[in-house]
């Protein structure tokens, strides 16, 4: 027994992660998926009900606003972050003075919640009190800056500041990158007559690919997800005009007595993330077996 | 930095004709400064916001310093205004958020070093897959596990209390944590534990004095990590919990969207800060591990 014991310590040890990631995770999205087929409306049922929720989802317009509006904000935030993110880590990368403070700002962001910059972004783009006002007070007079309460225009605001949130973490990655390329290889290219602008370019920025993949996965992972700074900044609103699907998800479940539709949007919060993430793990893993 | 692994683009732009280089050092330097402005421009606007009245917050713009230094606001934000019922201040959640955090961040850490452990020094038949089965627990939307959850949480007795956000918390952890501890212990090399286990170390023993020891930044990383995720978090938050159970997060965005009276934006903005403050200290009294576990875990919840 004893024996038994000491052999299989290792196993008893790793038992209660596996228990609970198998239950917690596992158990429940499988849950959640059985409840998507069947027609749960305040409390779940367990009678089978088809595909009836998934097309209720994709016949409803707010889903399909919330999906529009995702795609809308992925692509920015996306673009955005990359870019800005590249730009900062290529330019603190040219022994620049005060680097560590540069790099502290750039990050902080990341340290607070988007309750928190929520909070203050919503502050700032208050058309009364925000920014319109700034310009107008310094003589601006016809400047206006109403985006958060502009239909059409409200989406954008959720770019600005989810770029601000996350463009510093681009930035870190891509430094990291940068730093740990052989200073032969750039010695090399430039005394073939290569210029800055050529060596990074040409060489360098090519030989970031896994960097690019990296921050992709990450990013569409966090806009998929937003959930948060929408609420902060502007609830899904004006109307519906910034709903997205992690908020379509929890109104429907915990606000309006959904209980099979909203698990339907789950999933398909759920295999959106799979289809970017699932290719992600096996290019990660396959990199480190060939080590 | 060392020097070393610094760009030796500096070098080609010395032989570079001076103007060129000078203008472009003057380029780099203003690009950098204006993003840093970017960047820096919403704290310094909550901060000089929570310091004005509402009379200089009309009066003035973004911008305006305060005429005094007056921290009315934040003792509003922290403390309430002392008429009772519907007067909603941070100090009772702020408290809430410290009893959910500490536990959670503790098991979750706990947790994550054994499983790391074992998935590096005690290696069995298909470990590598029971690691790929644990790290795909980072990548799930939350959204997909939220209604058996809030059942779960009612079935224990649970919902609605710091002890059932303990529990999520540690649970969906557990996943980052091993991934940190796996990652760390597999660089440490296992000729060190054959060793151990031939002068008849046990399990128990082979950790705590072997690889422990050695853990200190690891340990470092994931708490500060496990810290600010949980601290920030608001989905499970605003799930779970509502009412006085509420933590930080919650009350804050409960407190901004309140619609009673008058808005006060000075004080919007001083709670603000005091959600954010304790991430924000980390962050900078230890940002060098913030960092190493951004990019090393690098999802954000």
């Amino acid at each position: 027994m004893f024996k038994w014991l000491e052999k299989n310590l290792p196993k008893i040890v790793m038992a209660p992660a596996v228990g609970l990631i198998g239950w917690f995770v596992y158990g429940f999205v499988l849950w959640t998926l059985y409840i998507s087929f069947t027609n749960s409306k305040i409390l779940p049922k367990y009678e089978l009900w088809g595909f009836g929720q998934y097309e209720k989802l994709w016949a409803s317009r707010k889903w399909l606003i919330s999906v529009d509006n995702l795609l809308v904000f992925t692509a920015l935030f996306l673009i955005f972050c990359i870019v800005i993110g590249i730009i900062l880590a290529i330019f603190l990368d040219q022994k620049i003075r005060a680097e560590g403070v540069l790099r502290t700002i750039y990050l902080y962001p990341m340290a607070l919640s988007f309750i928190v910059t929520g909070t203050a972004w919503k502050w700032i783009l208050n058309p009364t009190l925000g920014i319109q006002k700034m310009f107008i007070d310094w003589g601006f007079e016809n400047f206006t800056f109403d985006w958060l309460v502009n239909r059409e225009m409200a989406i954008y605001t959720i770019v600005i500041a989810g770029v601000w949130q996350s463009a510093g973490f681009v930035m870190a990655l891509f430094l990291a990158g940068l730093r740990s390329v052989e200073d032969e290889i750039v010695k090399a290219a430039k005394i073939d007559g290569a210029g800055l602008f050529t060596v990074y370019w040409k060489i360098l920025l090519p030989m970031m690919r896994p960097v690019f993949f990296t921050s992709f996965v990450i990013l569409v992972h966090i806009s998929i997800k937003s959930y948060d700074l929408i609420v902060a900044l502007t609830q899904g609103g004006p109307g519906i005009s910034t709903t997205m699907p992690a908020l379509f998800m929890t109104q429907a479940a915990f606000h309006k007595s959904q209980v099979g539709l909203s698990a339907a949007s789950a999933m398909m919060m759920f295999m959106a993330v799979a289809a970017v993430i699932i290719p992600y793990l096996y290019s990660e893993l396959r990199r480190e077996n060939a080590r | 930095m060392q020097d070393n692994y610094q760009s030796s683009s500096y070098k080609e732009l010395e032989q570079k004709s001076k103007y060129t280089n000078i203008f472009l050092r003057w380029f780099l330097y203003f690009v950098l400064i204006l993003f840093a402005s970017y960047f820096i421009f919403p704290l310094y606007v909550m901060v000089v916001t929570s310091l004005k009245t509402m009379e200089e917050i009309r009066q003035g713009t973004l911008l305006t310093w305060p005429s005094s230094l007056n921290f009315d606001s934040w003792l509003v934000a922290w403390g309430g205004r002392g008429y009772g019922a519907g007067d909603t201040f941070l100090r009772p959640y702020f408290w809430n958020s410290i009893k959910m955090v500490v536990p959670a961040v503790f098991f979750s850490t706990f947790i994550g070093a054994m499983t790391g452990y074992v998935l590096t020094k005690w290696r069995f038949r298909g470990d590598q897959w029971v690691f790929l089965f644990l790290l795909f627990g980072c990548f799930i939307p939350f959204q997909a596990i939220l209604l058996p959850m809030a059942r779960t949480l009612g079935t224990l007795g649970i919902s609605n209390s710091v002890v059932g956000l303990v529990l999520v918390h540690t649970v969906y952890g557990i996943p980052f944590t091993t991934l940190f501890f796996r990652n760390y212990y597999i660089s440490v090399p296992t000729e060190l534990v054959k060793a151990a286990r031939i002068d008849g170390a046990g399990f128990f023993k082979i950790f705590f004095k072997i690889l422990l020891p050695i853990s200190a930044p690891i340990i470092v990383v994931t708490v500060i990590w496990q810290f600010t995720q949980i601290w920030n978090d608001f989905l499970f938050g605003s799930t779970f919990s509502f009412g006085e159970a509420a933590p930080i997060q919650v009350a804050l965005n409960n407190m901004v969207l309140s619609s009673t009276s008058v808005k006060e934006y000075n004080v919007d903005m001083a709670s603000a800060i005091i959600a954010g403050i304790p991430t924000l200290i980390v962050y900078v009294l230890a940002g060098k591990y913030f960092i190493r576990g951004l990019t090393s875990g690098a999802v954000k919840g």
